[in-house]
């Protein structure tokens, strides 16, 4: 039942523009991924729709009603919209199932016993039953980011970002992850991703968008895009990534 | 290529596991009886030369009376009580004001900007300011003003003074604690719809305030000798009684006794903060 | 002033008889050959010096120590003022006085660790309090004064006369000097402190408002009177010069005369009973 309408979204830091009005929609159900060398605008822009960094102009509607606005409460958002960071940002005093917890506890009002039926659950979808009771540093890095989606998953959110993700991980670890995103997408979950795992947002995404500058240069579906790309940017971006 | 020789030879040719092992320990028995020996000899020169001096006689007496040792030390060791006792309820204060300090410092709030500059102020001044001097400023002239019975008491007032002072660099240690917390864990936190307050408390504070446990620590232990500095205005704990003692016997044994009872605590201290912080830069690496 | 002009005439007179009746008996025996070194708080207070100037010879100890230096063959140019306190007059090691004075009372505890002259003066100990503790009715007697809050320097025998004479019924609180002893008061902390009698004329008149001298322990009341010595340092060759000197004083009424120029006159102080 979600939709993501970006207009316009411009964000500066200091002199440096690093969004220069993005225009993107994501329609319910989709998985939209944002490919683009570093610095263009990825990470930036998923921030900015979490509410993370304050945009400068434009408007983001989540079910048509606008995100941006300074009067909004953030924190009502925020819990609205799940987000995955690229270096897990687990709370490392935490057991895993603590870290899980702790947003549904707070910003819900539930105790742990209410919760823990359905955050067990959630780790038995993930693989990781036997590891709810282990701190952040017991856990691999791919164990650490699919805690760290369960933990934005357990707020239940109408929509999920994922900020590379997998970038932080060893290559042997990354298929568990992209794996989850799999079975997420398979549930109907509304997901954007930064990334820069060319072959999964080939497989995976329904739309594919190319960041340069700050700038959404061209979208399409991944066949096209990847196929097909129209801009010579775009080109010229994919065979640099080929010839890697 | 040089040879080191300090563990002995060892045989030419591959090396087996247990010849690498022999050739360790002669090093590790080396450095032991380099070490004991020359502490040992030093100790021996302080304990023969020093005595050999022409004044050492008088100064055994002044600052080493057995006697007076004997005859003052239980009187002192029921003034240290007061310093415990005071140090007691001094302890718990500072670490509540100095964490309400610091966080005053860490508010990001535009609106609550007069907030951090208290807070500012209040490290800048009491840090800057002698411990002796708010002792005297606080425990003489708010009772001053003509507060009534008991609640001009020096004890309450000199604590204070305490307090104030030590919450600032208490403030100070809580607030690098809290800096020393990566952004990416406040994101984290707010991402999922926490509060400020609730990442403060929930994620920030539980991190910092482990880090900043040795540095705490050695502030403790500064504390429990600055608890002294409250017989300026008129507790008579182990330090003024010393000084009593020392006026009546015209001798500073006392003094002695009561570093000797200050140690028996600061020591312990000391090492434990040490095992902590060593501890830490372990977990850290 | 007549009669500080008469007092000065006199040490005059007997300084010049004592210079020549004096011996050499202090020859070789100062820090420095031909000149007697003395030493005094820093500050040093009144009564017993005044303005802070020992030079002057003005105030009571002042004017006993050039009285014992005239006595003892030295010309008041020959004496040479130095200031040292309490712990620098008893750590251990070469001094840089030949004597000190500054209301030091002589005790049996002290004698072992440094030498004392005779005795200068016996101090009678007095009671400094506030006019409301007055008021209030606290009473020269030691039932009504041991319920009161006590203080007192610490550096002193005020602290163990305090147990002897009143047996205060809460702790006494000590300071380290004059000067906080009166803050307390003035800060409520404190009713009432036990000073020697002239440093409590002196502050209840000049230091604390509304100060009030309320009583006397006289020095031959107690068992073991508060008496000033010059304290000199442990084994002092000077030792039998300065007695002798003192001696000397106290038996021509030198001292008494001193005493009566120079310490207020405390005959209205009501004595505790």
């Amino acid at each position: 039942m979600a939709t993501l309408d970006l207009i316009g979204v411009s964000k500066s830091f200091g002199a440096t523009q690093v969004c220069r009005g993005i225009d993107l929609s994501v329609k319910d159900g989709e998985m939209v991924c944002l490919i683009g060398a570093s610095g263009s605008g990825k990470s930036t822009l998923l921030r900015c729709i979490n509410l993370l960094e304050p945009i400068d102009e434009g408007q983001i509607l989540l079910d048509g009603e606008d995100i941006s606005r300074p009067d909004l409460d953030p924190q009502g958002v925020r819990r609205r919209i799940g987000i995955v960071f690229q270096s897990f940002n687990l709370f490392p005093h935490m057991t895993a199932a603590e870290n899980v917890m702790l947003g549904p506890r707070r910003v819900y009002r539930r105790s742990r016993a209410d919760l823990l039926p359905d955050i067990t659950v959630l780790f038995e979808r993930f693989g990781l039953a036997d590891r709810m009771y282990h701190y952040p540093d017991q856990l691999s890095g791919g164990q650490q980011q699919r805690v760290a989606i369960v933990r934005a998953l357990a707020m239940r959110p109408e929509i999920m970002l994922f900020d590379e993700i997998t970038s932080a991980l060893d290559p042997e670890l990354v298929g568990e992850v992209l794996d989850v995103l799999r079975q997420l997408r398979a549930e109907g979950m509304t997901m954007v991703l930064a990334t820069h795992e060319m072959s999964f947002a080939r497989e995976a995404a329904d739309r594919v968008a190319f960041l340069h500058d700050g700038r959404v240069l061209e979208e399409g579906p991944p066949a096209q895009l990847f196929e097909t790309p129209r801009h010579e940017r775009t080109r010229a971006f994919l065979s640099r990534l080929a010839r890697a | 290529m040089a040879l080191l020789e300090n563990g002995g030879a060892v045989p030419a040719g591959p090396l087996t596991k247990a010849d690498r092992d022999a050739y360790a320990r002669r090093l590790r028995n080396r450095s032991l009886a380099v070490a004991g020996g020359s502490t040992a000899a030093v100790l021996i020169a302080i304990v023969v030369l020093v005595p050999l001096a022409p004044g050492w006689e008088a100064v055994r007496r002044s600052f080493f009376s057995g006697e007076v040792f004997v005859e003052t030390f239980p009187t002192l060791l029921r003034a240290f009580m007061l310093d415990v006792a005071i140090f007691l309820w001094c302890a718990p204060a500072i670490a509540v004001v100095g964490l309400a300090i610091a966080l005053c410092r860490d508010v990001r709030n535009p609106a609550l900007y007069p907030l951090r500059l208290f807070g500012a102020l209040y490290t800048d001044i009491f840090r800057g300011i002698p411990v002796i001097l708010v002792v005297y400023l606080v425990g003489f002239g708010i009772p001053g003003l003509g507060l009534p019975r008991p609640w001009n008491s020096p004890y309450i007032w000199g604590s204070l003074a305490l307090i104030l002072t030590y919450s600032a660099y208490v403030a100070e240690i809580f607030r690098s604690g809290i800096e020393s917390v990566h952004q990416s864990q406040r994101n984290a936190a707010l991402s999922l719809g926490l509060s400020d307050r609730d990442t403060m408390r929930y994620v920030v504070l539980p991190q910092a305030i482990r880090r900043v446990v040795p540095a705490n620590m050695n502030m403790l232990i500064a504390l429990q000798k600055d608890v002294a500095l409250l017989s300026f205005i008129g507790p008579v704990e182990i330090f003024r009684q010393a000084g009593v003692y020392k006026s009546l016997l015209a001798n500073f044994t006392p003094y002695v006794v009561a570093a000797c009872i200050f140690l028996a605590i600061t020591i312990p201290a000391t090492r434990y903060a040490d095992y902590l912080m060593a501890r830490q830069a372990r977990e850290r690496s | 002033m007549t009669r500080l002009t008469a007092f000065t005439a006199l040490v005059l007179s007997l300084a010049a008889s004592a210079a020549l009746a004096g011996g050499h008996c202090a020859a070789g025996k100062t820090l420095t050959e031909g000149k007697l070194t003395i030493a005094t708080g820093n500050p040093a207070y009144y009564p017993w010096v005044m303005n802070d100037a020992p030079e002057s010879g003005e105030g009571f100890e002042a004017a006993v120590a050039y009285a014992v230096a005239e006595e003892m063959g030295f010309a008041a140019e020959d004496v040479v003022w130095v200031r040292a306190g309490f712990d620098e007059s008893i750590q251990p090691g070469a001094k840089n006085f030949d004597f000190n004075l500054q209301q030091y009372s002589i005790t049996e505890d002290r004698e072992k660790m440094v030498d004392f002259s005779l005795p200068y003066y016996s101090a009678a100990m007095a009671v400094l309090t506030r006019q409301g503790v007055v008021d209030a009715g606290a009473a020269p007697t030691v039932a009504s004064l041991s319920g009161l809050k006590w203080g007192a320097d610490a550096n002193t025998t005020a602290v163990p006369m305090l147990q002897d004479l009143i047996q205060p019924q809460s702790n006494p609180l000590l300071y380290n000097d004059n000067t906080d002893v009166v803050e307390a008061m003035k800060a409520n902390q404190i009713d009432a402190a036990l000073f020697d009698l002239p440093t409590a004329l002196f502050l209840a008149a000049v230091t604390l408002e509304d100060g009030v001298v309320l009583g006397q322990f006289p020095a031959d009341r107690s068992e073991n009177p508060d008496e000033f010595g010059l304290l000199m340092e442990e084994g002092s060759a000077l030792k039998e010069c300065v007695d002798a000197a003192i001696s000397a004083l106290t038996e021509s009424g030198a001292l008494a005369e001193i005493e009566a120029a120079w310490l207020a006159d405390a005959t209205g102080v009501p004595v505790i009973e």
